[in-house]
């Protein structure tokens, strides 16, 4: 064990001591810790990945990646893919409204406090709930869709499109747009009112001021929030299941499918490429926004 | 000169403050509406009428979801599942973060990464990975729903970890255990009696997030087929809408007390309050949607 007790050590009389140290038991107090993630974090990936590629035989296959060209999984893939673009890009644009509304108030403000605090809320307000209140308030039964049907506006003369994708991106939004003021509003924050003013004393309107300094400043932060919000609507499920029972429009639907029906005894290894597929695609977003949030601080 | 120039700025302020309040209006519109047709939903009788039959059935929906009548609801099995992820998650992340604060400043590092990894890992990934598992623990371990907890350990993970970091980033660990210890206290005394008095703070906090997550959790339960209080909520929607939306109400109003809570105690430390709540909730919010 004491090896670093060597001769050539003696040269230096703080070595003996940081080797001593390098072979104390110290580490010991964290095995807990790292045995209960090992066990439920590192091994349910690692089942995953290994996973993936072995049938229900367990001998080795590819086949389980091929399967991901079912035409129902290219149909979910799709489907999330839309939803979550769409949700991404009109959640951040909103929630950027929202939270230049917010910045350009009293910093200290009560508003403010009640505001990002309710931001930080409804950010995580997702799931079971958030489909029931949607269900409350525009569903068939909803109040708000009663009051339009009796003045006849009857939004769901051709369909019923809240229990379908159109519904997940009314819903989504509702989480979409908080979490793009809880990520925006720190970089709005940063925009000082000097850049206006000295825009304005060389001459340039509030259009120039946009385009040329605060646009180009803020956009980075905005195209960040946009992959956020991606890979935030991308991987959702529990709003979604709760919502739509028919079909499994959305891939975190799929994989909950091929995990417990006969597929998921039949095929083991599909859900498992599933997840990688999802876990690929979100890494791949989620890499992109923290390279852009980096990008980001440069500046403000 | 300076008059018009007062009038351009004062033009323009009021154009920015129509533009807020426009923004606010329709924010409000949005947000608060579905949360008040909860309210609504639950307490309209079928012919229209005002009534909290809904309320009163709210403990005893058993029969409505096809269990017998003698049977624990979700709920109950929630709650449970809440308090012992709670203490499990204090009793694995507290010692092991003093401990290696105080004696492996280089795992710090890794231990915050391994805490925040949940985060990029959706819930119904990690689902995937555990089902196996899941399937093996009931066979040969125990089937009960309160295994659930072992997941939902890993899930709160991240928030626990940052809210305790925080706690412990405001005091000097090491000097108080070394004071501790130099009077002669053991490391059991140390913990509960001078580090965590001096971080029950961030011990809240973390225990708050954890309760509301696992209360609001569906994904990982559906999935390894227990009924815990969201999946039998999803049921029960299914059959009976009105009491469904009583409970969930009456669910988020629990949520929403504890995080009321958890906003006054976090806002009392001498940290700026404006940064505290918005960066421990500005992550992904896998796990509970």
């Amino acid at each position: 064990m004491t090896t670093a007790g060597s001769p050539a050590v003696a040269t230096n009389v703080g070595r003996p001591r940081l080797g001593g140290r390098r072979f104390s038991l110290d580490w010991v107090g964290t095995v807990p810790f790292f045995a209960y993630v090992g066990l439920f974090l590192v091994l349910p990936t690692a089942i995953i990945a290994l996973g993936a590629f072995f049938d229900a035989n367990n001998s080795f296959t590819l086949d389980n990646f091929a399967h991901l060209s079912r035409s129902y999984v290219v149909a979910a893939t799709v489907t999330t893919t839309e939803v979550s673009a769409i949700t991404a890009l009109l959640g951040a644009m909103l929630g950027a409204l929202l939270a230049y509304a917010i910045a350009t108030g009293n910093p200290d403000g009560v508003l403010r406090r009640m505001l990002v605090s309710a931001s930080g809320v409804l950010a995580q307000f997702g799931g079971v709930t958030l489909a029931f209140a949607f269900i409350a308030s525009i569903g068939p039964a909803g109040f708000v869709y009663l009051f339009f049907q009796a003045h006849g506006f009857d939004f769901y003369a051709k369909n019923l499109w809240l229990f379908d994708t159109p519904g997940l991106v009314v819903v989504y939004l509702y989480f979409q747009i908080p979490l793009m003021v809880l990520v925006f509003l720190p970089a709005l924050d940063g925009v000082k009112p000097q850049w206006r003013e000295a825009t304005q004393s060389l001459g340039g309107s509030t259009w120039h001021y946009w385009r040329y300094v605060a646009g180009p400043l803020l956009f980075p932060a905005f195209l960040g929030g946009v992959l956020l919000l991606f890979a935030n609507a991308f991987s959702a499920y529990a709003t979604a299941n709760a919502l739509i029972n028919q079909g499994a429009p959305v891939l975190a639907q799929q994989i909950s499918n091929g995990l417990s029906s006969e597929v998921g005894a039949v095929e083991p290894g599909f859900s498992k490429a599933l997840a990688v597929e999802m876990v690929v695609i979100v890494t791949l977003v989620t890499v992109l926004y923290s390279l852009l949030q980096r990008r980001t601080a440069r500046w403000l | 000169m300076a008059v018009a120039r007062h009038g351009i700025h004062r033009t323009r302020w009021l154009k920015l403050q129509a533009f807020r309040y426009i923004v606010f209006a329709l924010a409000a519109i949005y947000f608060l509406i579905p949360l008040g047709a909860m309210v609504e939903f639950s307490t309209r009788a079928n012919d229209g009428s005002r009534t909290l039959v809904f309320w009163r059935q709210i403990f005893d929906y058993q029969e409505m979801i096809g269990l017998p009548i003698d049977t624990p609801t979700g709920i109950i099995a929630s709650l449970e599942l809440a308090v012992i992820t709670s203490l499990a998650m204090l009793v694995l992340l507290v010692p092991t973060m003093v401990w290696v604060r105080l004696k492996l400043p280089r795992v710090n590092r890794i231990m915050e990464f391994i805490s925040l990894l949940p985060l990029t890992i959706p819930a119904i990934v990690l689902v995937v990975g555990l089902f196996p598992m899941y399937i093996w623990l009931g066979t040969n371990v125990n089937d009960s729903i309160l295994t659930l907890a072992f997941a939902y350990i890993v899930l709160v993970l991240p928030y626990a970890y940052r809210a305790l970091d925080a706690g412990l980033g405001a005091i000097d660990v090491k000097t108080l255990s070394e004071a501790a210890r130099s009077l002669g206290a053991r490391w059991d005394q140390v913990m509960l009696m001078v580090i965590a008095p001096n971080i029950s703070n961030a011990i809240l906090n973390a225990t708050l997030l954890s309760v509301a997550l696992v209360l609001g959790e569906y994904t990982v339960a559906n999935n390894l087929l227990y009924n815990n209080l969201q999946v039998e909520l999803v049921h029960l929607g299914r059959t009976n809408a009105g009491v469904s939306i009583a409970v969930a109400v009456a669910s988020l109003m629990f949520a929403f007390v504890l995080l009321v809570i958890l906003a006054f105690v976090g806002s009392r430390p001498r940290r700026i309050h404006k940064e505290e709540p918005a960066t421990m909730l500005a992550s992904q919010s896998i796990t509970s949607i």
